[in-house]
């Protein structure tokens, strides 16, 4: 409250910033914090889901229960194989850094076929189950449980595309700046799922056979 | 044969679900074809088209897009409110043997589509629009974090009401209120067209919500002229900060109520259902964890708009600036604790009523805060009552009215009385109108001239002031009092004639209303009529305070030639009082973002993907949803995504500026 009684007799203060032209759009480290806050809302999503599963996750309605459709040596396979694949994209990082385009398209398409390996465990899984009668359509539970799984699998299916559409760009731009910031948002969208599948493995798959 | 591949050409599709039959639906469409023909005809004559790709339509300039923001809002508000003096008029005949003009199913779509349009396609285009507008010029920016991101958010917000229009002549729309309540919105009890209209307008409008909140935080954070901490950023940029942070922490929620509901109806599963396991009542839960705060994300850009309005017409800094801050912060938090008093009688019990209905008095805290800033601003300042700040007292007298009905229905035992009354319905347009519309209306007045250059007609705005103002109060006042007498909302017929006094009461205050929204859109005309009177050459017509008055109205496509310095709170104050003067030259070239046209071709893809999924058109659903994988992964390899203004260009506008402003 006191700032406004300063009198024009003040020393001429600089009113104008004459800028190099860096002060573009999406600099500035906006495009990874806008990233970050997407990644919160996606996170809610997955909260959301969660919450539903949380409510209904008993609801069997005399059909299957977690013990008798869940594979766990299979579960367990599949998650070994999508935290593996974030170890290798933490590998290609420092080639990142360094400007290595061979390296990184090395270690980003282990990447990849580590996450398909994934996907392809997944779409086994969930048609077993169908074919079993256990589909989306038999239980609240079993909505909840393949829309769970399922948006996460989306996710991952979307992070393979993306994987691919980077590998052919590093191959037309190397890495330049922009490619720089994509590869960023990009490990944050593929290491976001891995803690994603981390609750839903717990969650999902652990306390329902527990249960 | 030729039946089945009909039906997989056209889905469900066919000569019956265009509304011939009703003589309503027939008549509007023949007059807003006949509109839009001949729009359509004076834009190809006077050979606009052009003009409006290249300048509007792929611009991601921000500005543009606040004011395309604003166009959208009150385009959707004249259907919103014929659907409001349909439901007035109805409400105000049908009594006894008269049965009005609407029958219940008809009834119950104009009530949805009032209430989806209103809160979806009136009230967040129009805030939307606004932050867009004012709140990168008071930071002092050149364009918002992600100025294509923004484009796409508009065109997406613009295709979701597209979709809800083309339900009013091809099918329905849903009759199930502007929630769309489970178990009655599932596919059991709503097998037509109307609920999934809804759930594909709103999810596709959602996104474009979501992705512009995320990237007006980010310009905030990030773009700040420097020199601006964030305790010397306008009070209206802390609100809009506030709301999309909301915003970006509820519409998932919506999103996830909304996609599991759409599972229950296109592949059958059990979410919501009432066999299987289904949990109709986590539908509600979800869907307003997203509706209460969404109140307060309208709200709290309003707030801020009474804020700078109030402080430029007292002529004064705003009383309590850090009160002001951490009460939108705190109202911001509190938001988030209260949804479940829309449900008091769903029976959680006594201890989780008590909670929610203390957490939602004690919002009141707060928001009174504000309220007495606002008043201690304005004592023993230099008011000018110019029409903005009629819209503030209007607001003032009115809102805490509805404050104070707010928290009479935090208290569970009195809303066991009047949940689903009247009571609530006036409840919640006395805050809505009295708080978003009202402040909606002060800044469409106080920003256009900054907008277009020229102010608004001052006769037709203050007819337009007075037909809302009277008329929220006749068209209100009654309907609070039959709520409290215990009259149930979303009904078409009554059988009480005792009532009907206070209905027509009602439909008078409508028209009223009415009144107000024409002289609105006449003083835009007659503003237009009259430019070269109304014209404003200073950039400055009221006497300003903040950064976007220190510029030209319009102002020009980069905003500010240098990018001011801040030294204080009211930055163009303090430039003001401390004899600032504008420099005269050293301009260099300007970084800009480039126009792109990928943002409507998204929209217009999510459009027919979700009218082919309303209609199960399942080949034009999965083309169009191959064409935005296509189109999205193409412009990823668009990487010419900048341009210079050369600074000869930038020194002839600001040249051109210099010239009219001298002596002024």
């Amino acid at each position: 409250m006191t700032d406004h009684t300063r009198l024009p007799s003040d020393a001429a203060p600089s009113w104008h910033l004459a800028e190099d032209d860096d002060h573009d759009s999406g600099g500035n480290g906006a495009t990874v914090l806008g990233f970050w806050i997407y990644l919160m809302s996606d996170a809610l999503i997955f909260a959301s889901l969660f919450a539903m599963f949380g409510v209904v996750r008993t609801n069997y309605a005399g059909g299957q229960m977690p013990h008798e459709i869940f594979e766990l040596p299979l579960v367990a396979l599949n998650t070994a194989l999508l935290l593996a694949s974030s170890i290798t994209f933490g590998q290609a990082m420092p080639h990142i850094e360094a400007g290595r385009v061979r390296a990184t398209r090395f270690w980003l398409a282990v990447t990849g076929l580590l996450g398909a390996g994934f996907i392809g465990i997944e779409l086994y899984e969930f048609s077993t189950l169908i074919a079993e009668g256990a589909g989306p359509q038999r239980s609240a539970f079993l909505s909840a449980f393949f829309t769970l799984v399922g948006t996460h699998g989306a996710h991952v299916t979307i992070g393979l595309l993306w994987i691919g559409v980077i590998l052919v760009q590093l191959g037309q731009h190397g890495l330049s700046q922009p490619m720089k910031r994509r590869l960023i948002c990009l490990s944050m969208f593929w290491h976001f799922l891995d803690i994603i599948w981390i609750g839903v493995f717990t969650f999902v798959y652990l306390f329902g056979v527990l249960r | 044969m030729s039946d089945h591949l009909l039906k997989s050409i056209f889905g469900r599709l066919t000569w019956e679900s265009f509304p011939l039959h009703e003589p309503i639906l027939l008549g509007t469409f023949i007059v807003v074809a006949a509109l839009g023909l001949a729009l359509f005809g004076a834009l190809t004559y006077f050979r606009l088209w052009g003009y409006l790709w290249t300048e509007w339509f792929t611009s991601v300039d921000h500005k543009r897009i606040g004011i395309m923001y604003v166009i959208l809002g009150i385009i959707m508000l004249l259907r919103g409110f014929s659907d409001a003096l349909m439901m007035r008029a109805q409400q105000a005949i049908a009594f006894g043997d008269n049965q009005g003009f609407l029958e219940a199913h008809h009834y119950d779509q104009i009530f949805t589509a009032h209430g989806t349009i209103m809160i979806f396609f009136v009230a967040i285009p129009l805030v939307v629009g606004l932050v867009n507008f004012v709140m990168p010029l008071q930071l002092g920016a050149r364009d918002v974090a992600f100025p294509f991101l923004n484009n796409l958010s508009f065109w997406l917000t613009a295709a979701g009401a597209v979709l809800v229009m083309i339900s009013l002549f091809v099918g329905e729309f849903a009759s199930t209120g502007w929630l769309s309540y489970a178990p009655l919105a599932g596919l059991a009890y709503s097998p037509e067209t109307g609920v999934d209209y809804y759930l594909w307008s709103l999810q596709i409008a959602g996104v474009g919500t979501t992705l512009s909140a995320i990237n007006m935080v980010a310009t905030v954070i990030k773009m700040r002229a420097p020199g601006m901490t964030m305790m010397k950023m306008p009070v209206f940029c802390w609100t809009a900060l506030c709301s999309n942070v909301l915003a970006i922490a509820i519409f998932p929620a919506l999103t996830a109520a909304f996609f599991l509901l759409m599972l229950d109806r296109y592949i059958g599963t059990h979410f919501f259902t009432n066999e299987l396991g289904g949990s109709p009542m986590m539908y509600w839960n979800m869907v307003w964890i997203w509706g209460h705060p969404e109140v307060y994300v309208l709200v709290l850009p309003a707030f801020g708009i009474y804020s700078e309005i109030t402080s430029t017409f007292t002529g004064k800094r705003l009383f309590g600036y850090t009160s002001m801050v951490y009460a939108t912060v705190v109202i911001t938090i509190l938001s988030y604790l209260v949804w479940l008093h829309h449900f008091f009688t769903m029976g959680a019990g006594p201890s989780v009523n008590s909670f929610f209905g203390i957490a939602t008095m004690v919002i009141a805290i707060p928001t009174g805060a504000k309220i007495f800033n606002w008043l201690f601003t304005m004592y023993r300042g230099d008011i000018r009552f110019e029409l903005p700040m009629m819209w503030v007292v209007a607001f003032m007298l009115t809102f805490v009215v509805g404050g104070m009905t707010g928290v009479l229905l935090a208290i569970p035992p009195a809303d066991f009385v009047l949940h689903n009354s009247l009571f609530l319905v006036a409840h919640f347009h006395n805050v809505i109108i009295g708080g978003v519309v009202f402040g909606l209306f002060a800044g469409m007045v106080y920003w256009f001239p900054k907008a277009f250059g020229f102010k608004l007609d001052e006769f037709w705005g203050k007819v337009a002031f007075w037909g809302w103002v009277i008329g929220y109060w006749v068209a209100w006042t009654p309907i609070y009092v039959v709520g409290l007498m215990g009259t149930t909302r979303r009904v078409n017929h009554f059988d009480d004639p005792t009532l009907q006094p206070y209905f027509i009461v009602a439909a008078i205050g409508a028209l009223i209303i009415l009144v107000g929204i024409l002289g609105f859109v006449m003083s835009i005309v007659m503003g237009f009529v009259k430019r070269d009177q109304l014209r404003d050459l200073t950039g400055d017509p009221w006497d300003g305070r903040t950064l976007e008055w220190s510029t030209t109205s319009p102002p020009p496509a980069y905003n500010f030639a240098f990018t001011p310095v801040i030294h204080d709170l009211d930055a163009w104050y303090d430039m003001k009082s401390r004899g600032y003067e504008r420099p005269a030259g050293g301009y260099r070239p300007i970084h800009m973002p480039r126009n792109t046209g990928a943002g409507i071709i998204l929209a217009g893809l999510a459009l027919s993907l979700g009218f082919g999924m309303v209609w199960y058109m399942w080949w034009l659903a999965a083309l169009s949803f191959a064409g935005l994988i296509v189109v999205a992964v193409a412009h990823t390899f668009n990487f010419a995504r900048d341009y210079f203004i050369p600074a000869d260009e930038v020194a002839l506008t600001e040249s051109k500026r210099h010239q009219p402003a001298v002596g002024a």
